[in-house]
């Protein structure tokens, strides 16, 4: 296949892929945009292999199927509530890809520059090479911290933004070196390159805490890109261009939101522990709510939901540690079927990962049109009976609106204290990540339903199911 | 203190002023309780049960009358036919009656138990508020005509209300038009649903539409757009326009429909003619009308008063009786609500007169003679319509529109320097920058701007999703692994490649089948 051909391929994939992203504008459209994405991305590497450039096919085909099947096996067998891990996962493989390549690149005997391009080559592999390492070991941390392997807890060294200084100037002057050095000269800055890069990935994704998670691998997603991007620099490949351009200004946009949603800075989620930084001590509400919270029993529960006509269930991290979603959404139909009105609301930064709380009510097969998001729903907590809250607890913090002492003060919240009956459930009185008394608890029309989510949540629906069985006989 | 309850002397009238239940309340209340003989039977009361809850049952007329500190009664006193006195006059001085008085049309009754010195509470002026609920009367008997519209209009419907399919054929179900959703129209929307039929309804007050809904029935929109709400939850007069559009809507409903139940009212004014007699004609024989404004009256131009008529093969049912057809259930609501506000003004030992107590002040017509109605005007707080931010009709929208209008709103005179910086030193780079990475960085840029384009147009919801499809297609890097694997195999170039290809393929097979995994799940 000439390369002309080759190179319409490629606009076609690009195209393709952006189409891919634009399906996912909404669900009825998603599923044909990543059938897109798979077209285009058969398309690329179909013409690539097929083009001038390659040859030895014996490798390339048993690189790509064991690859294959190592990405379907762990496709299909994930679960919903792994989802982050995964996805922190396969970020680390396209960074380990842009170093592989941006030293295959430097290596490859073929290529022959010279001046002025020779030079830009150089700085993009060196770009290249340093944004992958640094996404490929941070995203194995967070691959780490999701997987429960290492604590979730941040790790905050003494004098750390000085530490992530010094090791990026420790970069840029192997940069320096590196661009205009002989070929050997060349590789040992690339290698301390990849090595520090790798320490600074790695120390950066350590000092994040829990909560700061979708923050975190919605940045290393971008990242990936960049790094693609960067990959594509060097190669003088435009579709490598095209696609990480995309998936880092995709990156980008989950980031900033993520961000927004909790009302604090990207620079501070990334540089800054949160509600820890030096010399602060750890932050606590001025003025901690006094007074009792107020605990409620299971058939007490059940007859609250059984009377109430407008349910909102606003589930958060502890219901997916819980799995508790399952049962939940049977509870959901039976009160449905009763002629409620039940409903969800998802918080932007609910879970470990941009949209995590969809995907996990989509998995126990809740109708997406009863999962609504923060902007669509907050109105509709006046005229609401009951609010049910699961395993979340700053994104219902009303200190945020009303506390300008609170750390979490102007973080846009779910406003479930407007409804007339707030349930919540929780484990203990243990406050959230970002370790704020939640007045909330406190509130009159709060009652706590304390114990385990799912071991609750299997309790209501029993108890509904034997009412409703019994009503109709 | 004792505590009187006459027998109604009004032809058909069944009710009573106390149950054995609430005669047990009051005897609780510390009251002494005379019961009339015989004064239960009308709503299936004995005076044994009467007697065995401690009331004592007397039979002289006058003596129960005379005796009585407060008298409890359902319909207003009037002349009675058999002793040839009127009620009134058989009050002893200074008694306390509480019954339904209707005092803005009864000036000459009022005047009347005025110069008896009496102290008189027309139940019919509880004020409508929420501490009130429990005294509304009103509210008890419009709730119960409601109900018994249906009942009367099923009794003359020669179908029935619920669609059937049997094994002889198919029977479609009744369609019943409620005008006017208060208490009176909401019980009927709820009777007429709880029988099966198909009911539309229609109220001039657009914060009902609601509870209308709540109940099941389809609530009928007027292209006009008027509100009807006229403080304290009643309604108002609508203009020429709205009455108009009105009109079409019934004339052409009333063709449709088997039953309309009538039951708007607008205080102090003669109920509204909304069905006239030509709608009357076009309905389809064997039509109902219940027209429960017809002591107002009435809402429909062929109702008369009390009675039903036929006409053009439709019954009219002009009933103006109906709590009294319901008699045990109205008098045991009833019976409950004058318990309510026996207590709330002390019971027997500290029984009095609290001027502001709301509820006592607004009930209050007559204090030992004295004029006291109507009582001051107090702002009455509207009931409160529940007000509904207006939001888009497209929610997606929002959060579309939202991020992007704050990053826009973000550019201030700095960025706009870093703009300017960034430009010069684009220039300067380009000058010396070979055409080939110039082309590409076009490219880079280009891509750049449509990724942010589109991806915010990606739905929240599916924000896990377009993760892990970036994961996917970033992994087109194994492109890159492609072109470097084809050198001879010793080079490190091509092995760097291979492994490159390898973990790029698993970015590309994992990404692509979770997300169609994932996807799968979204149903709606």
């Amino acid at each position: 296949m000439p390369q002309s051909l080759v190179t319409l391929a490629y606009i076609t994939a690009g195209i393709l892929f952006i189409f891919s992203l634009g399906g996912l504008s909404n669900q009825s459209s998603a599923r044909r945009g990543n059938t897109l994405g798979i077209i285009g991305m058969l398309l690329a590497i179909g013409a690539t292999a097929l083009g001038p450039q390659v040859s030895s096919y014996g490798i390339l085909a048993g690189a790509l199927g064991v690859g294959c099947i190592v990405g379907a096996a762990l496709a299909a067998r994930v679960q919903m509530t792994s989802m982050p891990q995964l996805v922190a996962i396969l970020h680390s493989f396209v960074g380990a890809a842009a170093v592989l390549v941006g030293f295959a690149s430097y290596l490859d005997v073929g290529t022959h520059a010279e001046g002025i391009e020779a030079r830009i080559h150089e700085v993009e592999t060196f770009i290249g090479v340093f944004v992958g390492a640094l996404t490929f070991t941070g995203s194995i941390v967070a691959f780490a911290k999701l997987q429960g392997l290492i604590g979730s807890r941040p790790l905050l060294l003494p004098g750390r933004h000085v530490f992530n200084l010094v090791a990026f100037g420790i970069c840029v002057y192997m940069g320096v070196g590196f661009v205009g050095a002989e070929m050997d000269a060349g590789v040992t800055p690339l290698l301390v390159n990849t090595a520090v890069a790798s320490i600074i990935g790695i120390h950066i994704v350590m000092a994040i805490g829990g909560a700061d998670m979708p923050v975190v691998v919605s940045m290393l997603n971008s990242y990936s890109g960049w790094a693609a991007a960067a990959a594509g620099f060097m190669l003088s490949n435009d579709l490598l261009i095209i696609t990480g351009a995309l998936v880092g200004s995709s990156g980008a946009i989950l980031s900033y939101i993520m961000c927004k949603a909790m009302n604090r800075s990207f620079v501070s989620v990334i540089f800054g522990g949160f509600g820890a930084d030096e010399g602060k001590a750890p932050a606590r509400a001025s003025n901690a709510p006094a007074g009792k919270e107020r605990s409620i029993d299971v058939a007490d529960t059940v007859s609250l939901l059984r009377e109430a006509r407008k349910v909102i269930i606003v589930p958060g991290y502890g219901m997916a540690v819980a799995q508790a979603q399952s049962p939940l959404y049977e509870v959901v139909r039976l009160l449905r079927d009763a002629g409620a009105d039940v409903r969800f609301a998802i918080h932007p930064v609910a879970g470990r990962l941009p949209g995590h709380m969809n995907v996990l009510l989509a998995e126990a097969k809740v109708p997406y049109d009863i999962v609504l998001e923060m902007e669509e729903i907050n109105p509709d907590f006046p005229s609401t009976d009951v609010v049910i809250v699961i395993g979340a607890n700053d994104i219902v913090n009303p200190g945020a609106l009303d506390d300008p002492a609170s750390p979490i003060y102007g973080m846009p919240i779910l406003e479930v204290w407007k409804a007339k009956t707030c349930i919540v459930m929780k484990r203990s009185m243990a406050s959230g990540y970002a370790g704020v008394e939640n007045p909330l608890f406190f509130k009159d029309n709060t009652v706590m339903l304390f114990g385990d989510a799912r071991k609750n949540v299997e309790a209501i629906l029993a108890d509904l199911r034997s009412k409703h069985t019994g009503a109709a006989a | 203190m004792k505590v009187a309850v006459p027998k109604e002397i009004r032809p058909g009238e069944r009710r009573v002023a106390a149950t054995p239940e609430s005669t047990a309340r009051l005897i609780k209340l510390g009251f002494e309780v005379e019961i009339e003989a015989g004064a239960g039977l009308g709503a299936s009361f004995g005076d044994e049960d009467y007697e065995s809850v401690g009331a004592v049952i007397v039979k002289d007329t006058r003596a129960l009358w005379q005796t009585g500190d407060v008298v409890l009664k359902v319909q207003p006193p009037e002349q009675n036919l058999i002793l040839g006195v009127h009620e009134a006059d058989l009050l002893h001085e200074g008694a306390t009656l509480i019954s339904f008085l209707w005092p803005g049309k009864n000036q000459e009754l009022v005047s009347r138990l005025a110069a008896r010195k009496i102290t008189a509470l027309a139940i019919d002026q509880v004020p409508r508020i929420s501490r009130a609920q429990k005294m509304d009367a009103l509210s008890v008997m419009a709730n119960i005509a409601g109900y018994r519209a249906v009942i009367e209009a099923a009794s003359f419907f020669g179908r029935f209300f619920t669609g059937q399919m049997t094994a002889a054929g198919r029977v479609a179900p009744a369609k019943v038009l409620v005008i006017g959703a208060g208490v009176a129209g909401l019980a009927a929307i709820g009777a007429a649903r709880g029988l099966g039929a198909i009911v539309y309804a229609f109220d001039t007050r657009a914060a009902v539409k609601d509870q209308i809904k709540s109940l099941g029935a389809e609530f009928i929109e007027l292209a006009v757009e008027e509100e009807g709400e006229g403080g304290g939850g009643y309604a108002r007069e609508m203009s020429e326009a709205y009455v108009k559009a009105e009109m079409a809507m019934f004339a052409a409903k009333a063709k449709e429909v088997d039953i309309i139940i009538t039951t708007a009212l607008i205080p102090n004014k003669p109920a509204p003619l909304l069905i006239t007699e030509p709608m009357v004609r076009s309905m389809k024989k064997g039509s109902v009308i219940v027209d429960l404004a017809a002591e107002n009256g009435g809402n429909c131009a062929c109702t008369l008063p009390g009675q039903v008529v036929e006409k053009y093969g439709v019954h009219i049912i002009g009933f103006n009786d109906m709590p009294s057809r319901l008699a045990p259930t109205a008098s045991q609501l009833y019976g409950s609500n004058l318990t309510h506000l026996l207590a709330d003004m002390g019971g027997a030992k500290s029984f009095h007169i609290d001027l502001d107590d709301e509820v006592v002040r607004g009930a209050l017509v007559l204090q030992n003679g004295e004029l006291m109605w109507p009582p001051p005007k107090k702002e009455v707080p509207p009931i409160p319509v529940v007000q509904r931010p207006s939001r888009p009709n497209v929610p997606i929208v929002t959060t579309e529109v939202n991020p992007r209008k704050k990053v826009a709103k973000k550019a201030g005179p700095g960025t706009f320097i870093a703009l300017a910086v960034l430009a010069l030193a684009l220039g300067a780079f380009g000058t010396i920058a070979p055409a080939a990475f110039l082309s590409h960085l076009t490219v880079f840029a280009l891509s750049c701007v449509i990724g942010w384009q589109i991806v915010w147009n990606v739905t929240p919801a599916l924000h896990t999703p377009l993760m892990s499809v970036t994961n996917a297609i970033s992994g087109i890097i194994i492109v890159g692994g492609m072109l470097q694997v084809s050198g001879p195999l010793s080079a490190p170039s091509a092995v760097l490649g291979a492994i490159a290809i390898l973990v790029a393929a698993i970015n590309v097979a994992g990404g692509f089948l979770v997300t169609k995994r994932m996807l799968r799940m979204f149903h709606r």
